[in-house]
């Protein structure tokens, strides 16, 4: 049976296209009440994936992880100084 | 052809054809025998009398990888390595086939370490067989200018990268009577080479080349590669025929019964005994055969795609055959001999294998005149000839 061809020639970015998440087996989650928004985390994680961002009922930034492409590498909880970020089971 | 014939060492015919052809980016890493190609070029840019970039690596690896991403660019590019070097090139090697690259290069042909021997076989390119180019084998320097060109032909029409194998010293370093076509010749052959827009590097409309792919595509894009492989005999066929119209090679010796591109079968048409060789080889077998009216000899001239089928119906005439070769698949056979067996699926007509040359061992008309009386007997399907 013929296949279609798939072009090898690909648009900058697409990459984005191929989600990482399910690679995971726990995911980190983290505690908003309990972490001090140093930022640490987000600039850690080796896929980029956690982005400090404006969060109803807090002042400070807090750290929002995309599940779209994190790894579940656990990086994050082993950096985060209050350990305010566990490792959940996936599935 | 429009050019005198010129008594030339096999490297410099190499060099002055890669020259006529025009590459525009060239980059290469010194290593024995090959060196002799690549230091001519460089000699040629240097003096003025090229234009191409010729880029200096510090490697093999880095040479195959600046050919690769020059590839990438939408130009013709070329390179040439030997053994240790080509070894070294493994894994960009890999990635030019399956980025799709018209990539030429010329393998001059050498033993692989250990023991380290500069010496020539066959045992660098079957490392890389199973990498997705187009291998062809030249039996003399005249075959290997015309390869050059035809390879070149074929890379930018399949977008496959092609590799002419030239046996190390035995083609490169000898002195031959040649004729180079001329730039304005192989022009008509090959024209400029222009890839369609969107699919090279080009800041002006930027793609990603050499993209991830997850099992939900990379399956099927590894079929392509070999299906437009596979697919590519016929072509290959074509643009054989469509050579020797436009460069009317002169044609020495007897007149093969079978050429087609793909392979050459001289001798009688019912032979008892078929020789199989690739390479350099078949001159030697050529002069031990002579008008042996029992023997014919099968040379190979295109490795990969293998031209199994067109092998087989050559093959099945004969009642003995021998593959003989310069390298072994260690802890099996010849590779030549075993993907010969895959094709002939029969028991007939008797195959065997014979091994010589290693590490530049001189292969004797002797020699072949004893595998000659061998091919018939019913002994061991491998043996090494290394003495008689």
């Amino acid at each position: 049976m013929k296949n279609k061809k798939i072009s090898l020639v690909t648009q900058p970015n697409t990459t984005l296209n191929n989600k990482t998440g399910p690679w995971r087996t726990a995911q980190p989650v983290t505690d908003y009440n309990v972490c001090i928004s140093c930022a640490l985390c987000s600039k850690i994680c080796p896929e980029a994936c956690i982005a400090m961002q404006e969060t109803a009922g807090f002042d400070k930034l807090k750290p929002r992880t995309n599940y779209d492409y994190c790894k579940g590498c656990g990086l994050c909880v082993k950096e985060c100084p209050v350990k305010a970020i566990k490792m959940v089971t996936d599935y | 052809m429009d050019k005198p014939k010129q008594i030339l060492e096999g490297s410099r015919a190499i060099s002055q054809t890669i020259k006529n052809i025009g590459p525009a980016v060239i980059s290469a890493y010194p290593i024995t025998p090959q060196t002799h190609i690549v230091e001519d070029l460089a000699r040629l840019k240097a003096s003025g009398r090229a234009d191409f970039e010729y880029v200096r690596a510090e490697s093999e690896f880095a040479a195959a990888s600046i050919i690769l991403g020059a590839s990438a660019t939408g130009v013709r590019v070329y390179s040439a390595t030997s053994s240790q070097g080509l070894l070294l090139m493994a894994e960009a090697f890999f990635n030019i086939a399956g980025m799709r690259l018209p990539v030429v290069m010329t393998c001059a042909n050498r033993a692989v370490s250990a023991p380290i021997n500069i010496w020539n076989d066959h045992q660098d390119v079957m490392a890389v067989r199973d990498a997705g180019w187009l291998q062809l084998f030249a039996e003399n320097n005249q075959e290997a200018v015309n390869q050059h060109i035809i390879a070149y032909k074929l890379a930018e029409q399949l977008q496959l990268p092609a590799m002419v194998n030239v046996d190390g010293f035995i083609l490169t370093h000898s002195y031959e009577p040649v004729r180079i076509p001329s730039v304005e010749l192989i022009k008509k052959y090959l024209p400029d080479y222009q890839p369609a827009s969107g699919t090279f590097l080009d800041p002006q409309s930027p793609v990603t080349l050499g993209a991830f792919f997850t099992p939900e595509h990379y399956f099927e894009v590894r079929q392509a590669l070999h299906e437009d492989l596979r697919g590519s005999l016929e072509l290959i066929k074509k643009e054989y025929k469509l050579f020797q119209k436009i460069f009317q090679l002169p044609v020495g010796g007897p007149r093969p019964l079978i050429d087609n591109g793909l392979l050459e079968y001289t001798g009688p048409k019912k032979p008892e005994t078929i020789l199989v060789a690739l390479g350099s080889m078949v001159g030697t077998i050529k002069e031990a055969v002579q008008d042996n009216p029992r023997v014919g000899i099968l040379k190979i001239k295109v490795y990969r795609p293998f031209p199994g089928k067109e092998i087989v119906k050559c093959l099945e005439t004969a009642a003995n055959v021998a593959v003989i070769e310069k390298s072994v698949s260690l802890g099996q056979a010849g590779p030549l001999y075993t993907e010969i067996g895959g094709a002939l699926r029969s028991s007939r007509p008797r195959l065997k294998n014979y091994i010589v040359g290693l590490g530049g061992r001189d292969v004797t008309t002797k020699m072949i005149k004893e595998i000659i009386k061998d091919a018939g007997r019913n002994n061991h399907y491998l043996k090494f000839i290394g003495k008689i």
